[in-house]
């Protein structure tokens, strides 16, 4: 049986993704640089580092005002809606699958369909990510581009070095969404199917 | 009873704050013993406009005061000479005429170290060893004799400020205001030499967030060779041996931790808090500044995400 194609990727958000994907390569990358720059061991030169982390981050910050505005008017934003009512045991339900039903062949509980482009667990980390994780990084990137805005000092330490260690802590976090994220892509019809419906938008 | 208790307690609790406050207003209390003294010469010194009478026209006369010769008094009496007399550095002939003969100016002056060479209540402060660096700096080559230890610290004004001050951005301000009193001001610059002052915002254009450096590290930071015995190294450095690799800060092993947070580094340094915990009071320096904890937690988690995705993929295959 084959199952009828949908266009679930529109160009804005294929467009935003990718740039998105570009963008925190960079910033990964960048940032270890910087955090564990050291006389003879960093291997990004520190101040190009620094420009091509600051420059990334600028750029993505109007890459997620882009997101915002275009989720809201696309509609898009329905599908980080929550149902509240049932919903742990519907994480449950798609957590089970990851870690039992994909190894025996059982069906996807909440396949996508025009209505449901995330199962629940998406649904859930790119909530945490697109309204926790990214402004709070924004923010304390901001913080750290203009370091005259953080507070002098918080309970004896620096108002910088609190602002910073939430900037890598959430960085960290991120990252490591990245490389989850990507895994999870192979769990299309083929490996690289859900890669090549973020290129042409039909899924 | 209760209340007769509790007002003993109240009373010793209030014995002791008076007494404790007591005590710091005594120790910061000063006698100063040539006030009346310096008085003489602070009258006319202290003072934008002096008043003499002048016999020749017989009438009380007002005149300005040569700007390079006015002293505040509120800045020397806070400053380390705070109990000098005047006439302990210039002639006693200063006090007893007037006008003042113009050979007296003539006369030299006395260097620090002829008071401070062989100073046993500042041995801490290595007076000799700062000489020996002084003379190996760009100062005392470049300039020789011209160049003296007041022009950096004026001795009217000088306050010691690494060792006594616990806000950092205090002392880089007062530091660098030493640098800048000379680097950004012609007129003094050109009392040792003849060309232009260069201008210290072009010849730093290359560094980056220039403001951002200079309110939080000191010139000497990059332009002064590091001597581990000293708390303020003298030997400055001819231009082309500054600093200007970023990572000679900002790295774990910062150069700042050998200079600017040296004092503090003795006290709090440890390698299972926060690497690098002087500079966490006062700043945060990129690269430098690293938790061993968050360091450690990171590498465990992101190797049990990494762990996991593997085993995962390989019974995918394994069951496919």
């Amino acid at each position: 049986m084959s199952e009828e194609k949908l266009y679930l990727y529109p160009m804005w958000l294929r467009l935003w993704h990718w740039t998105n994907a570009l963008l925190f390569l960079v910033l990964i990358i960048t940032g270890l640089s910087l955090q564990y720059s050291g006389v003879e061991g960093a291997f990004i030169r520190f101040d190009i580092a620094v420009t091509y982390h600051n420059i990334a981050g600028i750029i993505l910050t109007i890459s997620f005002a882009f997101f915002l505005v275009a989720n809201r008017i696309s509609g898009n934003r329905k599908f980080y809606k929550v149902k509240r009512k049932g919903f742990i045991k519907r994480l449950m339900k798609q957590f089970r699958y990851y870690i039992y039903g994909v190894f025996v062949g059982e069906p996807k509980p909440y396949p996508v369909s025009e209505k449901r482009k995330f199962n629940p667990l998406q649904k859930l980390s790119y909530i945490v990510v697109m309204f926790g994780f990214m402004p709070l990084i924004i923010i304390t990137g901001f913080g750290l581009l203009f370091p005259e805005i953080n507070l002098e000092n918080v309970f004896g330490v620096a108002g910088i070095y609190l602002t910073v260690l939430l900037h890598i802590t959430v960085g960290f976090g991120l990252s490591v969404f990245m490389i989850v994220h990507i895994y999870f892509c192979t769990f299309g019809k083929t490996v690289g199917s859900e890669f090549k419906s973020m290129f042409t938008g039909w899924h | 009873m209760l209340i007769q208790k509790l007002a003993a307690v109240m009373i010793l609790v209030v014995l002791i704050v008076a007494t404790a406050f007591t005590q710091e207003e005594a120790e910061e209390e000063r006698v100063y013993d040539y006030a009346e003294q310096n008085h003489q010469c602070l009258k006319c010194h202290g003072h934008k406009t002096f008043h003499y009478f002048n016999e020749n026209v017989g009438q009380e006369i007002r005149e300005r005061m040569n700007p390079y010769y006015i002293i505040d008094s509120v800045e020397f009496y806070s400053s380390n000479h705070w109990n000098f007399s005047c006439l302990d550095c210039h002639s006693y002939e200063y006090e007893t005429t007037f006008p003042h003969p113009n050979e007296l100016r003539m006369e030299p002056l006395p260097v620090c170290l002829d008071c401070h060479g062989g100073d046993d209540t500042y041995e801490d402060r290595n007076w000799e060893q700062i000489d020996e660096e002084f003379q190996k700096s760009v100062h005392s080559t470049k300039h020789g004799a011209d160049f003296k230890c007041s022009m950096c610290h004026n001795p009217h004004s000088y306050k010691i400020n690494a060792r006594t001050n616990e806000n950092i951005k205090e002392t880089i301000q007062y530091d660098n205001g030493i640098c800048l009193s000379c680097h950004a001001d012609i007129n003094k610059y050109q009392l040792i030499v003849d060309f232009t002052n260069p201008n210290v915002l072009e010849t730093h254009s290359w560094l980056p967030n220039q403001a951002l450096h200079w309110q939080n590290v000191r010139c000497i930071e990059c332009h002064v060779e590091i001597n581990e015995n000293m708390l303020v190294a003298h030997n400055v450095q001819p231009k082309e041996k500054a600093v200007r690799k970023c990572v000679e800060c900002h790295s774990e092993n910062s150069i700042l931790l050998a200079s600017l947070y040296k004092h503090q580094v003795k006290e709090s340094r440890s390698e299972l808090g926060f690497f690098n915990a002087a500079i966490l009071n006062n700043s945060y320096i990129i690269g430098a500044n690293r938790n061993y904890y968050l360091n450690v937690i990171s590498l465990v988690f992101f190797g049990l995400v990494l762990g996991g995705i593997g085993i995962h993929a390989i019974i995918r295959i394994i069951k496919k």
